[in-house]
């Protein structure tokens, strides 16, 4: 059942489109992140749902209700912004009432709340501290909690983890996930970093210059991805050009080297795209030799120079000799592994 | 791929809720844009006509527009004289505070931190105590036999008359050299912040010597800084009046206190207003002329 | 960091008490025991300190001189919040203009200012008023109170109103509760700043005040024109006491680099 729908949102200014033809459906309860590089328009889209930015074109819907008319203070959004945007003059507890309180919540009922909310993010004890005393993961806590305590029917993240170090940015993540699980709140978080969308969402939302480039979940997009942008950013990934070789019967997909039966339903040039870590040594294969070679503890990563160009291979640390710098060798991977899409899509 | 990638939102300026309130910004400013219309933009206007009005020691001032006073301040040579005056004190003060002023800042850049703040306020800090108290402490060192140091030196036998200082131009230079040092070393001061503190070092590593540091890196960088606080530093000095009023009495007069002397004592309002308009409008021209020749001198370097 | 050679210490030292020798020596003379002007060698006396009591005219001065400083930079503030939003906030077309002319009195000599007044407000019959003094010192210390106001404008993080807006929070509330405090730092510098610049104003003034409106700085001008004795030095005293009170405000506030720097208008 659709919650939240924008329907084919544009955003516009000036002469430059930001976003374009946005549609999107999101179901009650869901977490979905908008991924994509820097000026990709995620994070104007999560303004026009806050409605700090309104719409050029298009609609945006809750529970069926249009948003749009709506001033972003009457929608009752909980957001949590990258810089936390913290009131550095109230102190925590007062931080977090302050939605309460333009709620006219009565003054025990806010309390307690304030109290549960805070206890829930794990910031017992810290009520009275001013923001400017606390870390930056408390800060994050903190508005976390001020965004949750009003109940909002959906909780909007912008970067919210983008300012912390690399552990406690993965704490985070599994403190958050929890959050939303226990309390089935509707997010839509906004992020650059692939491993966060991954890790924290139902769905994924690709996104670049503008323009929704997948929707999947995590594991769709990054193993099937629907454009070579996806492709590229969600992980390292390798591209080869190949040919189909419709000579043969049955016709065969070539690259290079290395060649397999063709699936069926593809004509014409193909490109194919293969995780590193799909990609093994074998007897036949890619001809190619290591440029160089990476020790990175619990894997080996390979820069190959092959026939079809640059290649980057990952092998599992297991203990097994590995190839050397300037060793030649076949790389070889399982059809079921590489996705083929046609070659001059983008 | 880095954590820290540029993630800021593609419109920083965008404001809240962007449409369709081109008017909010004129209905905030609108309290402040009345009052500068009606009691700046007006009486400057009112200023401009007075001058071309008539007055006459018993007849007042007469509502006519008439190109007499501009006549008299163009064939007068006492106002060429007196603007000749206004205008070399204006760049002598000028040229001290630069002199003396770029250097100290370079030092006091130099500073370590603590010291830095310390001395920054002791140099800023008089910018902001009244200008006549610190003209007065000019007339104590040097005013005639009272002078302090005056005194000083003549007890010790090193002159034998009191230097000349009070009504004099030199004693008006030197006074206002002293008022307006501020502006000059907080300029440069912020042309220093701009430096890369490391590039010092790199013309170090690449085998320059102090001299051809300061000639080759350092004086071409902060330059702008020097002429941007001659500029402040002149167009104050020329409509000066506090110190020249003090220090150069009635008989050294320039733009201001000639203007004053015209309201309040002879009363000819309209020739006040003419020396005061025509004050305005050289200096008007001429900071516009040279920040116009600034930027495009240093526009390549500087944005 | 280089350090400085003992060359440019010795300019520094000579430098630094060149700039503090004419305010140190009012200061000093101000506490002499003697009749005339002389340094206190004989002990310090706050003779010429009490003396100012029996000056009513340097007493009403300075009593108009704190009313005027007070008043227009409180004034000067009312109008300056809502434009420095509108500056801050907004791009829209005009905005440079407006933020020139709102910076004009800081390029227009203040002679020329005073002498503009004095004709305008003879003209609409307000002349020698303590009305006419305080609007013409509202308009000279407006950029003051703007700079600083803007400053504190510009470098805010509008995520935080973005936050209180989200919550719930509009209109008056949104600046009471939240915008306002976030800029106070940068409206009490501006305040004080402003206060400083009406409170030593004397080019200007001296073209309005009468002697009922006379301010200290113009009555100390007016004093020193006729002779300089120790009262003037022990009244300088007070003023630079007072403008040391100001600025140890500002630091605290907003930090006096930072004020005197102007490293406000980069934000734009």
């Amino acid at each position: 059942m659709s919650f939240l729908e924008l329907d084919r949102v544009g955003k516009r200014f000036g002469p430059t489109t930001v976003v374009d033809d946005f549609s999107l459906v999101v179901r009650k309860g869901e977490f979905i992140s908008f991924l994509g590089p820097s000026g990709c328009g995620k994070t104007t889209t999560l303004q026009m749902i806050a409605g700090f930015l309104d719409p050029s074109r298009g609609a945006i819907r809750l529970e069926g209700k249009d948003l749009t008319a709506v001033p972003p203070a009457k929608r009752g959004l909980g957001i949590v912004f990258q810089s936390y945007a913290l009131f550095p003059h109230l102190t925590a507890a007062e931080n977090v009432a302050f939605g309460l309180e333009m709620r006219r919540v009565p003054r025990a009922e806010r309390g307690e709340r304030v109290r549960a909310t805070l206890a829930m993010v794990g910031l017992e004890g810290f009520e009275e501290r001013y923001p400017r005393r606390m870390s930056g993961g408390q800060q994050q806590r903190v508005a976390l909690a001020r965004a949750l305590v009003i109940r909002p029917s959906v909780l909007l993240l912008d970067e919210p983890l983008s300012n912390l170090d690399a552990k406690l940015r993965e704490e985070m993540q599994i403190e958050l996930r929890q959050i939303q699980r226990n309390l089935g709140t509707t997010t839509i978080l906004v992020t650059h970093d692939q491993s966060e969308a991954m890790s924290l969402s139902d769905r994924i939302v690709v996104m670049s210059q503008g323009r929704i480039e997948q929707i999947g979940t995590p594991q769709e997009t990054y193993e099937r991805p629907a454009t070579t942008f996806v492709s590229q950013f969600l992980g390292k990934t390798n591209d080869f050009a190949a040919e189909i070789d419709r000579g043969t019967a049955p016709a065969r997909l070539i690259a290079g080297s290395w060649s397999a039966p063709a699936p069926p339903g593809v004509a014409g040039p193909v490109t194919i795209s293969v995780r590193p870590e799909r990609i093994g040594f074998g007897e036949a294969g890619l001809t190619a030799a290591v440029v160089t070679r990476i020790f990175q503890g619990n894997h080996w990563l390979f820069q190959c120079d092959s026939e079809c160009g640059p290649a980057i291979v990952i092998r599992q640390n297991d203990g097994t000799p590995q190839p050397a710098e300037g060793e030649a060798v076949r790389l070889t991977w399982r059809t079921e592994d590489m996705s083929l899409r046609a070659r001059g899509s983008v | 791929m880095s954590a820290m990638v540029d993630t800021a939102p593609a419109h920083p300026v965008a404001p809240a809720r962007d449409e369709g309130r081109a008017s909010a910004p004129w209905a905030l400013a609108a309290p402040a844009l009345m009052l500068f219309l009606g009691v700046l933009v007006i009486p400057l206007a009112m200023t401009v006509l007075l001058s071309f009005h008539d007055w006459g020691q018993y007849k007042g001032i007469e509502p006519v527009l008439i190109l007499k006073n501009w006549h008299e301040i163009a064939t007068d040579p006492y106002y060429l004289e007196m603007f000749g005056r206004t205008f070399r004190i204006a760049l002598l003060t000028t040229l001290i505070t630069a002199v003396l002023g770029a250097p100290e800042a370079y030092i006091l850049n130099r500073m370590a931190g603590p010291w830095k703040s310390f001395f920054l306020l002791v140099i800023l800090g008089p910018l902001l105590i009244s200008v006549v108290a610190r003209t007065l402490g000019w007339a104590l060192l040097f005013g005639g036999n009272n002078g302090l140091v005056n005194k000083l030196l003549m007890s010790l036998g090193l002159i034998d008359a009191p230097l000349p200082f009070m009504f004099t131009e030199t004693g008006v230079v030197v006074a206002l050299a002293h008022v307006m040092m501020p502006f000059m070393v907080l300029s440069v001061w912020a042309a220093l912040q701009r430096l890369d503190p490391q590039i010092e070092n790199a013309a170090t590593s690449l085998g320059a010597g102090s001299f051809t540091i300061m000639r080759r890196i350092i004086m071409p960088q902060i330059m702008p800084g020097v002429l941007a606080g001659a500029i402040i530093v002149f167009s104050l000095s020329a409509s000066a009046f506090a110190t020249p009023a003090i220090i150069g009495g009635r008989r050294l007069k320039v733009a201001a206190t000639l203007a004053y002397d015209e309201f309040l004592n002879t009363l000819n309002w309209p020739l006040g207003a003419a020396v005061a308009v025509l004050l305005l409008v050289a200096l008007v021209l001429i900071v516009v002329g040279s920040n116009a020749l600034i930027e495009r001198r240093y526009a390549e370097v500087f944005r | 960091m280089r350090r400085n050679g003992p060359l440019a210490l010795t300019f520094h030292a000579i430098f630094v008490i060149v700039m503090l020798a004419p305010i140190a020596v009012v200061c000093l003379v101000a506490f002499t025991p003697e009749g005339y002007l002389s340094l206190p060698t004989n002990g310090f006396s706050l003779r010429w300190f009490r003396a100012i009591a029996n000056y009513p005219e340097f007493v009403r001065a300075f009593w108009v001189s704190l009313g005027l400083g007070a008043l227009s930079s409180l004034m000067a503030l009312l109008f300056a919040i809502p434009a420095a939003l509108a500056i801050a906030r907004y791009k829209f077309r005009g905005r440079d203009t407006l933020a020139a002319l709102f910076q004009s009195p800081l390029m227009i000599p203040h002679v020329v200012l005073g002498i503009a007044f004095l004709r305008f407000f003879t003209a609409i019959g307000m002349g020698g008023t303590f009305g006419a003094l305080l609007v013409a010192h509202v308009i000279v210390v407006f950029p003051f109170a703007l700079r600083l106001t803007l400053a504190a404008a510009t470098g805010m993080d509008r995520s935080v109103e973005m936050a209180a807006i989200s919550l719930g929070a509009g209109g008056w509330t949104l600046f009471r509760r939240v915008t306002l405090p976030l800029i106070l730092p940068g409206v009490v510098s501006g305040w004080a700043l402003a206060f400083i610049q009406s409170f030593d104003d004397l080019t200007m003034t001296v073209f309005l005040a009468t002697p009922g409106t006379e301010t200290l700085p113009v009555r100390m001008f007016l004093y020193i024109q006729d002779n300089i004795d120790p009262l003037v030095t022990s009244v300088s005293a007070c003023v630079i006491a007072i403008t040391m009170a100001a600025l140890v405000l500002l630091d605290r506030f907003y930090g006096l680099d930072r004020v005197l720097a102007g490293k406000s208008d980069t934000g734009r």
